[in-house]
């Protein structure tokens, strides 16, 4: 229960601080620390997303950031998107989805050793 | 429509919100400056991240305790992180979140 707490806490610092969404923290931190499963890490994740995401879009909604509009549509367009996500994730073992999950956030590792190392604009 | 195919592709298959496509698809494909790009990416996740909860829940994988232990101290986690942003050097902090990142994924692939 404190582990949760801890990568929630945790998750949602960097993810203020660096303007990234909280799963990509929360995954791989419910995986080693809780031991859930690769699925249900992920679907955990996406559940744990949800608060996160409504507060930031309250808040920058009320600074006239967020194009409502587009919003809804994007949202709405990409729940087909989703399912299909979710399904192909299902078809896929735990093993083959870790190691690709691992390769994401490898990914998304060097696009920030890119920012760090950029000189201050 | 492709981004948000793309985008709910993702989310759906990697639990993750699906930011990381959509921000920068916005802002070249439609010209949105990074700030509307990352609030509206936001909103969408909303609706993005509920259904693909709400669908792997079909499938029997969702902790509902762990997701509410995470999410709820997620969103103090956020609101400190936003305002310490405005005071720390974010560069140096890049660097140790790709670190912990690349150990992340090599604990994963190594379980």
């Amino acid at each position: 229960m404190i582990g949760a707490i801890a990568i929630g806490v945790a998750g949602g610092i960097v993810a203020g601080m660096l303007g990234v969404g909280g799963g990509v923290l929360f995954v791989p931190g419910l995986v080693i620390f809780l031991n859930l499963s690769q699925h249900q890490a992920e679907a955990t994740s996406l559940l744990a997303i949800i608060p996160v995401a409504i507060v930031g879009t309250y808040k920058q909604d009320r600074y006239g950031n967020v194009r409502r509009g587009d919003a809804l549509l994007l949202g709405l367009l990409s729940l087909g998107g989703a399912a299909g996500g979710v399904a192909l994730a299902n078809a896929l073992s735990g093993r083959v989805l870790r190691d690709a999950f691992a390769a994401l956030i490898l990914i998304v590792a060097a696009q920030f050793v890119r920012r760090g190392l950029a000189r201050p604009a | 429509m492709a981004i948000g195919t793309a985008a709910g592709l993702f989310s759906g298959l990697f639990g993750v919100g699906g930011g990381s496509v959509i921000v920068p698809l916005l802002v070249l494909w439609l010209g949105y400056d990074e700030r509307s790009a990352t609030a509206t990416s936001l909103a969408a996740i909303v609706f993005i991240a509920a259904f693909a909860a709400g669908t792997q829940g079909l499938y029997g994988n969702v902790h509902v305790l762990d997701a509410l232990l995470v999410g709820v101290p997620a969103v103090g986690g956020v609101l400190f992180g936003t305002w310490l942003q405005q005071r720390v050097d974010n560069r140096s902090l890049s660097l140790l979140f790709a670190a912990v990142l690349v150990a992340s994924a090599v604990e994963l692939v190594l379980r």
